[in-house]
């Protein structure tokens, strides 16, 4: 009940989002840095390393470069379509583990036979988590390696890279799988999704140091979605991906709030009594 | 009413007396607290030993509630965080505590250390106030060492992989010894038991005992200020130092504003962005350990970066070794490199600023270079500021006796 009144505050625009307050905190650490450098030599580097601190925003950059997500984890609709979209196309083969179907009925506002006639194909009880239906031990021979558990890969390849990996399959006649993929060269992953993108080439130009640059994807068949439209279903998934790396996201940052409204009124009264308690000290 | 008030007073002055006659409390009060004084003129400097307190308190707490919820077990450990972060009540909000904390005891540390090094507070008389310092430091490195390793993450098993082998670097016992501190051929189920044990029992206590002797030995020779002048030297009739103030409840008062202001900045980063950004919460770690797959690049964690950096400057590993050591170990001999007659950055000379300024700029940029691949235009980087790390304390002895410094003032500076 709790979380779900919090995620309901956090959509009503209490929150602020994590990778802006991150850029904001580091403006704030080279602001503070160029302020006090005015000051005096000892400072600078007290600064300097406030500013090191502050400014350690930034993922380290990959080689592929990738198509931001744009996805809101504040968005409920958008993750119940991830959801749907997750336990239909992708379960069959990825665990998400960690995730309980009950957890995640309070966290997406699903009631109890919206979970057991939508989401739990794989699961008799609400308090079981998302297994893969396919057995891996079996998965690890057809594939070289189990295909990974999904519960954290958002938190540990970031949403962007899930969402460009998605994208990602082209037509591929080396492959095993007939597919290859931009963001990981090489994935023993079929193209599960052909059906709704479709298949496309990849267009690869070669510089004179014998570099690969990607240049784009060519649509070779339709699928049964529009390219806009397999973005959006690309979309929700990843942001049911995040959701589920991290179920207490928003619960977290409307505490936050609170937390940081009482700290400011404590604060004023410390100040208070610091000043009373000073006032003979000459 | 005044019968009451007094009746009161001597009965609470009775149990006072049983206790004093037994346990030396009201002395030990006035001793370390109600009359310890301290300068008047601390300024935001002097926070950070304090707040190092209060991190220390935050993390065995936290780490206690963590303790009955995490698994110390290789196929366990990273589903027990998980389970801690999805199923146990507030478990995550313990658990971010816990991760944010470990951070912010470096943060605190590394600014409390740089605030001694700004006064000259490890200057006679308090050198051993410094070293048992220096030892609390290399405590924290190895309890964050060995705490690191417990989620059982990517970065965890390989970030522990890195620094154990260094130890086989060694002549002769190399390899003897890093078999020891793994317990087994690789690192395994047993090494992670046995990081469990040092994170929970041995370190802490080491730590909590070193922090009691570093304040002991404080309040014996009495807190350094921003001009570093012995207040103990001007005492009023009353035996107490004219510009000393009691540390409660003048310095407790202030001290609280400070330690608010912290948890704010604590609660910012803990409630809106625990991973920092991938530097207090690597992204790789929550992938759980895979003893087939080496990442990438495997970086450790940014209070490790600035020593990770000078010992892949150095092409040799045993001397990387050494070197990394090395830079560990020197500045626990600053006592006797500093030959400055003055005490604070006030009264000193430009030599000493400058010096002062290239070190933090060393330090900084190659903790910022041991998060960046070895290779290139980094590692010639990593090079120069490794060299100027070490100028700084090695050359000591020489720039500090030819500075020219300032008259220092007979009593501190307060502006009220």
């Amino acid at each position: 009940m709790v979380s779900t009144r919090f995620a309901g505050l956090a959509r009503r625009g209490l929150s602020i989002m994590d990778s802006s307050m991150l850029a904001r905190l580091g403006r704030t650490g080279s602001i503070i840095m160029r302020r006090l450098s005015l000051a005096g030599l000892h400072r600078t580097a007290a600064a300097t390393v406030l500013a090191f601190i502050l400014t350690c925003g930034a993922h380290a950059a990959t080689e592929v470069e990738l198509e931001p997500a744009g996805n809101d984890p504040d968005n409920i609709n958008s993750l119940q379509r991830g959801a749907r979209n997750f336990m239909n196309y992708c379960s069959g083969c990825h665990s998400a583990k960690y995730v309980r179907f009950n957890t995640l009925g309070r966290g997406l506002e699903l009631s109890e036979d919206q979970l057991v006639e939508n989401l739990m194909f794989n699961a008799e009880k609400t308090f079981e988590t998302i297994q893969a239906a396919m057995p891996m031990n079996d998965a690890a021979r057809w594939f070289g390696q189990p295909p990974p558990d999904m519960s954290l890969i958002a938190r540990a390849r970031g949403t962007d890279y899930v969402f460009n990996f998605i994208k990602g399959f082209y037509l591929d006649p080396d492959s095993p799988t007939g597919v290859d993929n931009r963001v990981l060269a090489g994935t023993s992953m079929p193209h599960v999704l052909w059906e709704l993108q479709g298949y496309q080439t990849a267009d690869y130009s070669i510089d004179e140091n014998g570099t690969e640059h990607f240049e784009g994807f060519e649509q070779v068949t339709e699928g049964s979605l529009s390219a806009e439209e397999f973005d959006e279903f690309a979309r929700d998934t990843v942001n049911f991906l995040e959701y589920i790396s991290e179920p207490v996201r928003s619960t977290r940052r409307v505490l936050g709030v609170w937390v940081l409204m009482f700290l400011i009124v404590f604060w004023i009264i410390a100040s208070m009594l610091k000043k009373q308690v000073w006032k003979d000290v000459t | 009413m005044a019968r009451i008030e007094s009746e009161v007073g001597t009965r609470t002055g009775a149990v006072m007396k049983w206790i004093d006659d037994r346990f030396p409390f009201t002395e030990t009060m006035k001793y370390h607290i109600t009359e310890y004084y301290a300068s008047k003129n601390f300024n935001w400097w002097y926070i950070f030993g304090v707040l190092a307190m209060v991190v220390l308190v935050i993390q065995i707490l936290s780490g206690i509630f963590l303790t009955m919820n995490y698994k110390p077990s290789a196929t366990d450990a990273f589903a027990s965080v998980e389970y801690i972060m999805r199923d146990v009540e507030w478990g995550w909000l313990i658990r971010y505590m816990h991760s944010t904390g470990a951070s912010f005891f470096f943060i605190v540390v590394y600014l409390h250390m740089y605030r001694a090094m700004l006064y000259g507070s490890y200057k006679k008389p308090r050198e051993l106030i410094w070293v048992i310092g220096m030892l609390i430091f290399f405590v924290l490195f190895a309890e964050a060492f060995a705490g690191y390793l417990l989620p059982w993450g990517q970065m965890s098993y390989w970030g522990a992989q890195v620094i154990i082998s260094l130890f086989g670097a060694i002549p002769v016992v190399g390899e003897a010894l890093v078999e020891i501190i793994r317990g087994d051929y690789a690192i395994t189920d047993i090494t992670l038991n046995r990081f469990f044990a040092l994170h929970v029992i041995v370190l802490p206590l080491a730590l909590i005992a070193l922090v009691f002797v570093h304040i002991v030995a404080l309040h014996h020779v009495g807190s350094n200020n921003p001009d570093g002048v012995e207040i103990k030297e001007h005492k009023g009739p009353d035996g107490i130092p004219l510009d000393g103030i009691a540390f409660h409840p003048y310095h407790t008062t202030k001290d609280l504003v400070g330690i608010i202001v912290f948890l704010m900045l604590f609660s910012a980063v803990m409630f809106f962005a625990p991973d920092m950004g991938g530097y207090f919460l690597e992204h790789a770690n929550f992938e759980p350990a895979n003893v087939m797959a080496t990442p990438e690049h495997i970086a450790p964690v940014w209070y490790f970066t600035p020593f990770y950096a000078i010992l892949r400057a150095v092409p040799d590993k045993l001397w990387g070794a050494v070197l990394m050591a090395g830079s560990v170990l020197l500045p626990a001999f600053l006592p006797w490199l500093d030959r400055a007659r003055v005490k604070s950055i006030r009264y000193r000379g430009w030599i000493y600023k400058m010096a002062l300024g290239a070190f933090v700029i060393s330090f900084c940029t190659l903790g910022w270079l041991g998060m960046q691949p070895a290779e290139g235009l980094y590692v010639l980087m990593a090079r120069i500021f490794s060299v100027i790390y070490f100028a700084f304390f090695l050359t000591m002895p020489y720039y500090t006796t030819i500075d020219k410094t300032k008259p220092v003032p007979e009593r501190v500076v307060y502006h009220g």
